[in-house]
């Protein structure tokens, strides 16, 4: 019953795991079988420094955009969670970029934010602010990228939060209520610890997600201008099926799931609920 | 989850009010979030000359022409059955294996179960990108590079759906099956006429989720395909930017023809959808 999971899994799942840990090892170009080089790949990493760039660039892009996307996707779900005429069409405008691709996500927001006619350029003029080059600066591509990306998020986030606010029994913020605490009070000291699971699932997910950004950056900067926006899963791509350097890659997939792996657990440490021992 | 039957009730009890006032930080927030998507829809009709004006402005008429322009300038049509294709595929399988090994898993003993299980649970954790490239020479040996089945194969059955499958099975109580099987009834059959039909709702979940996951899925077909006509519609779109790079009304058509599916499917769905999504986020 097992078996057709079993095998696939094997072959597809376990497999090529102890394969990139393999292929880390050598210098392989995809084409011919490849040479052992030992721990090279590795030391050139510490050296490389387009590779430091974009552990830098991916630590400010997740630093960035993982709270953003947590504060204002919990905001979003508690204006979402009341009975209101229209609720279903705010709803349906939040929660829509959930089902829309990354790569529509990426033309659609490169349009918005052309620098000669874009629409976000246009809001700027109105307010009296300069107009902003976003994609095509080197100082700002990253930064567009988080805009860009928070849109995307925030609508998922809103969803998880939102069925954790109504799971919530309204009991409880009834019984506050009657003891004189506001409905805002109540939302900050009853509703929002009480989301804490939920809260450190978004936060672990996100930040998985974050760390392995790829096709937004591939659909409007491709890394540039000038590696600005080049982030550690985007250099792999390059490494890999550009320069053909595929064990180099491997070496920087293996140290991205060093990383993942490091951090997850620590995120899931720091979120355990202390007084059930419960984790997230 | 509250939709459209919650405001009937509410009307009733709470007459001729005044509108709340949470309508002033809810209009705004919705108009903010809609705007990429309707400014989209109106590029998509306008002329090109409208595109090049600053401030931005309405079409004068609807230039339905630009749809016209991206369906017949590149294969959206086979692009499309191409996700279909991929995306419908791997939700059967995914359903079918999942139910088969999440149940053994629950129920059944045999050896190795536990590091089977476990094996499974560690695959979960890998991100893609670390297995690409071993996948990629395993399609390679295959003989598979640049084919529908490609794209199929490394999705047939995912750790994710096992485990979650697993999970509700533990959860149904013992006894629904005693009866079936004193009665002499076998595995396969008290799967599917006594558990399956009571796992509707981890089920559509499972359905949702790879669905989306597949169809949106951009760096394994960037990877393992290059033919025009074995494109999903993701990767068919990047190489439509790349055509019309500046021409902004067809590149937008195009990209709402390829958006257009699941948008209406989930406009449609929005309910079954969100439940959908949301169960996994409290799991």
């Amino acid at each position: 019953m097992v078996s057709p999971a079993a095998v696939l899994i094997a072959v597809f799942g376990l497999l090529p795991v102890v394969w990139a840990v393999a292929l880390s090892f050598q210098r392989n170009d995809l084409q011919t079988p490849g040479t052992w080089v030992g721990l090279h790949n590795y030391r050139q990493l510490v050296h490389d420094p387009i590779f430091r760039d974009s552990v830098r660039h991916t630590v400010v892009y997740t630093l960035l955009f993982v709270p953003i996307t947590l504060v204002l996707s919990l905001l979003a779900a508690a204006a979402l969670n009341r009975r209101l005429r229209g609720m279903t069409l705010y709803r349906l405008a939040v929660f829509i970029p959930v089902v829309t691709s990354t790569i529509a996500t990426g033309v659609i927001f490169t349009w918005l934010m052309d620098p000669d006619y874009g629409l976000i350029n246009a809001g700027l003029e109105k307010v009296g602010l300069p107009p902003q080059m976003f994609f095509a600066s080197p100082d700002q591509s990253l930064y567009a990228i988080v805009i860009m990306t928070v849109w995307g998020w925030v609508g998922f986030g809103a969803l998880i939060f939102l069925a954790g606010l109504q799971g919530i029994p309204p009991d409880l913020i009834e019984a506050a209520q009657i003891d004189g605490c506001t409905r805002r009070k109540a939302f900050w000291l009853i509703q929002v610890p009480l989301l804490r699971p939920i809260s450190g699932f978004l936060l672990v997910w996100l930040t998985i997600n974050a760390l392995q950004l790829f096709d937004e950056v591939y659909v409007t900067t491709k890394g540039g201008p000038q590696h600005s926006s080049t982030v550690v899963v985007y250099y792999l791509y390059q490494q890999a099926f550009q320069f053909f350097h595929a064990g180099y890659a491997a070496a920087i997939a293996v140290v991205l799931f060093a990383a993942i792996a490091l951090i997850t657990v620590a995120q899931l440490r720091l979120t355990r609920d202390s007084s059930t021992g419960e984790t997230a | 989850m509250t939709t459209a039957q919650d405001a009937g009730p509410l009307r009733v009890r709470r007459p001729s009010r005044i509108p709340s006032a949470w309508h002033i930080v809810l209009i705004p927030t919705a108009l903010l979030m809609a705007t990429p998507l309707v400014w989209m829809l109106i590029t998509s009709l306008s002329t090109l000359e409208e595109t090049r004006r600053f401030p931005p402005q309405l079409p004068s008429s609807l230039h339905w022409h630009n749809y016209v322009q991206a369906w017949t300038d590149s294969p959206f049509g086979r692009w499309l059955i191409n996700s279909t294709v991929v995306s419908t595929t791997c939700v059967i399988s995914n359903l079918v294996l999942c139910s088969l090994a999440g149940y053994a898993f629950a129920r059944l003993r045999f050896p190795g179960r536990r590091l089977l299980f476990f094996a499974i649970l560690a695959t979960l954790m890998v991100p893609f990108q670390v297995v690409m490239i071993p996948t990629l020479l395993i399609v390679k040996h295959l003989g598979l590079v640049d084919t529908l089945p490609a794209l199929i194969v490394p999705n047939l059955v995912t750790p994710f759906g096992i485990y979650l499958l697993r999970q509700f099975f533990v959860s149904l109580p013992f006894e629904l099956e005693e009866a079936a099987l004193i009665d002499g009834a076998g595995r396969l059959r008290i799967l599917r006429s006594v558990l399956l039909p009571l796992m509707g709702p981890p089920l559509s979940t499972l359905a949702v989720l790879t669905f989306l996951t597949v169809w949106n899925d951009f760096l394994w077909p960037l990877v393992v395909t290059s033919s025009p006509n074995v494109m999903t519609v993701q990767l068919g779109l990047t190489t439509f930017q790349s055509a019309h790079y500046t021409n902004w009304p067809v590149l937008m058509a195009g990209t709402l023809l390829s958006q257009l599916p699941v948008l209406l499917l989930f406009i449609i769905g929005q309910r079954f959808f969100v439940s959908s999504i949301a169960t996994t986020g409290i799991k």
